[in-house]
Formats: C-alpha cells, structure tokens, sequence
C-alpha cells in the first residue's frame, strides 16, 4: 500500500477566499416603483425539538422571549427575534446577527437536558426584500401559492417555491416581501426578480 | 396540475412536492437469511397497478416531511394523504375503478 500523502501546493488553502456575504451582498434594485434589495446580516438559527415536551417549549420561550409557533406556516415575534415553523419538529429563529453566539450558547445550555438540536444556519440563507405596487403580481408569476390579498394576508409566511428554488415567504404588509432563499439559489433568484421588476416597471 | 394535501401544511400545488414510490415496503428483518431472489425483490421490484396505489411523496418545497398518498394512476384521483406510521385509508375499490 502507497501511504504517500498527495502533495498539496503550500498556502493553497490559506489562499482560498472564503466570501462572508452572499451574491445579493452590496446589489440594490431601486429605480422605479418596486424596489429589491438584500437584508445582510441576519442571523438565522435553526431548532428542533419536541413540541410535545413542555419543557423544551418552555425552555425555548424563556431564552428568545417569543413563544414557539406550533402552528403550520406561522411565525411569532417581539422586536428583537423572529421564530418561524418550518416542520412539526422544526423552526427557525432571526436575530441580529451579533446575538448568534449568544443565543446558541443559551439555548444550548438551557435544553442541555432536552433532546434538541441548535445549528447556526446565518450563512447558508439570505433574505431579499422586494416591495412595492407589484411585488404581489410579480411574486404570483413563480410560486404557486394562493397570494391574494384575503388568503395571504399580511404577518403570514409560508415555504414554498419561485421557479425552481425553495423559498420561505414572509408577508410583512400589503407590498412587502422578505424571502429567505439558500445562498447557492440567490443569484438566481436575484437575476429572476431584477429581469421581472424592469419588465413591470417599464 | 394535481392539488396536494401536506398533512402538515394542507393543500398545495404538486410542483411543491416529489413522489418516490411505492409506500410501506418494509426492509427485510433477516436479511443475513435472505436469497438473491427476495434481495432483488426488496430492493428493485414495485407494483405497477392500475388503479389505487399507495406511494411515498416528500414536501420537498414545503416543510420537507415524508408522508404517503392513495391516488389512482389511472384518473390520477386523490383519496387522501396520511402520515407516516399511520394506518392507510381503506378505499372502496368499487369506487377506484369508477
Ligand atoms: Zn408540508
């Protein structure tokens, strides 16, 4: 057996350039009516646990002070946090993203005696802003959500789809939009949106 | 378009969701036991029917959760979704065949 180790060029790794922010970082759409832009800096946290045991929700409710959504495609929040349903045994929380560290350091030590799982997700989504007049038109072109007004009301949110990429859709009000997509999918969606806006706002 | 009901999230458009099969085949327990025939069976042979048919699907764009449907591969009709672990709806075949 060859127990010689492939030779790796020095300082290769060191060279790799690891990108902290995502595509959309720095890129703004705001001519015309409808406006994109990218919230940077939000810090994500993913969660699971049992609903079912009191004392994980109770737990998770002293450290982010938002009780946890049970409900499907819900979401609860204070001023500071925003925890969405993501499964039956999943959620998500939005911080600022200098709480990360915090908060997991917390929930870990509070739910040490708990099955759970606490997994910082802050850079493996982003979240684009798209607002104005046709944010809802134009988000109907690719999710096949029922977006109407009096269905998808404002404060609801939702995983779903555009085009081809999973996305958690957030109403904020009547032409506001938050949608979370994974990094890998943002300038895709970015490019889709960009194209779309410029077609609306002609 | 078929309309899908998540147990979780409820009804959605199918291009939410991915089927993968076949539901309920239970691996084999002896498998140290097991011929090549019954191996080969377990692992690549799945009923074909047409008709009512139990499948797996996977919210894939949604919450992500497994669960199985009852649909008719011949009018692509949807008796209903259950959760996984729970008993599959019992359907009247007289009704399928319609
Ligand atoms: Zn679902």
């Amino acid at each position: 057996m060859n127990d010689q180790q492939p030779q790796v060029a020095s300082g290769s790794r060191a060279d790799a350039v690891i990108k902290t922010t995502s595509p959309a970082y720095n890129r703004k759409r705001t001519e015309g009516d409808n406006t994109l832009v990218e919230l940077p800096w939000i810090g994500k946290i993913n969660l699971r646990g049992n609903p079912e045991d009191s004392r994980f929700v109770e737990k998770i409710k002293s450290v982010i002070e938002v009780e946890l959504p049970l409900e499907s495609n819900t979401q609860h929040h204070n001023n500071s946090v925003t925890v969405y349903w993501l499964g039956p045994d999943e959620w998500l929380i939005h911080c600022k993203i200098d709480r990360v560290q915090e908060l997991m350091a917390e929930l870990g030590s509070q739910l040490s005696s708990i099955h759970h799982a606490v997994t910082d997700v802050s850079d493996y989504y982003t979240v684009l802003q798209i607002q104005g007049p046709n944010a809802t038109t134009l988000l109907r072109k690719g999710c096949p959500l029922d977006l109407h007004p009096e269905v998808f009301k404002s404060s609801h949110c939702s995983q779903t789809r555009f085009g081809h990429a999973s996305i958690l859709l957030h109403k904020l009000d009547s032409s506001t939009f938050n949608i979370q997509i994974r990094w890998s999918y943002t300038e895709y969606l970015w490019d889709y949106l960009v194209t779309a806006l410029d077609a609306v706002d002609r | 378009m078929l309309i899908i009901e998540c147990p979780w999230c409820g009804k959605r458009d199918q291009t939410e969701f991915s089927c993968h099969g076949e539901a309920h085949i239970a691996r084999p327990l002896n498998t140290e036991e097991l011929s090549e025939e019954e191996w080969g069976d377990y692992v690549f042979f799945r009923k074909n029917p047409k008709g009512l048919h139990y499948e797996r699907w996977v919210h894939a764009h949604g919450c992500r959760r497994w669960f199985n449907v009852a649909r008719n591969t011949l009018s692509d009709h949807i008796h209903g979704s259950y959760k996984p672990g729970e008993t599959p709806p019992t359907i009247d075949t007289q009704e399928v065949s319609q």
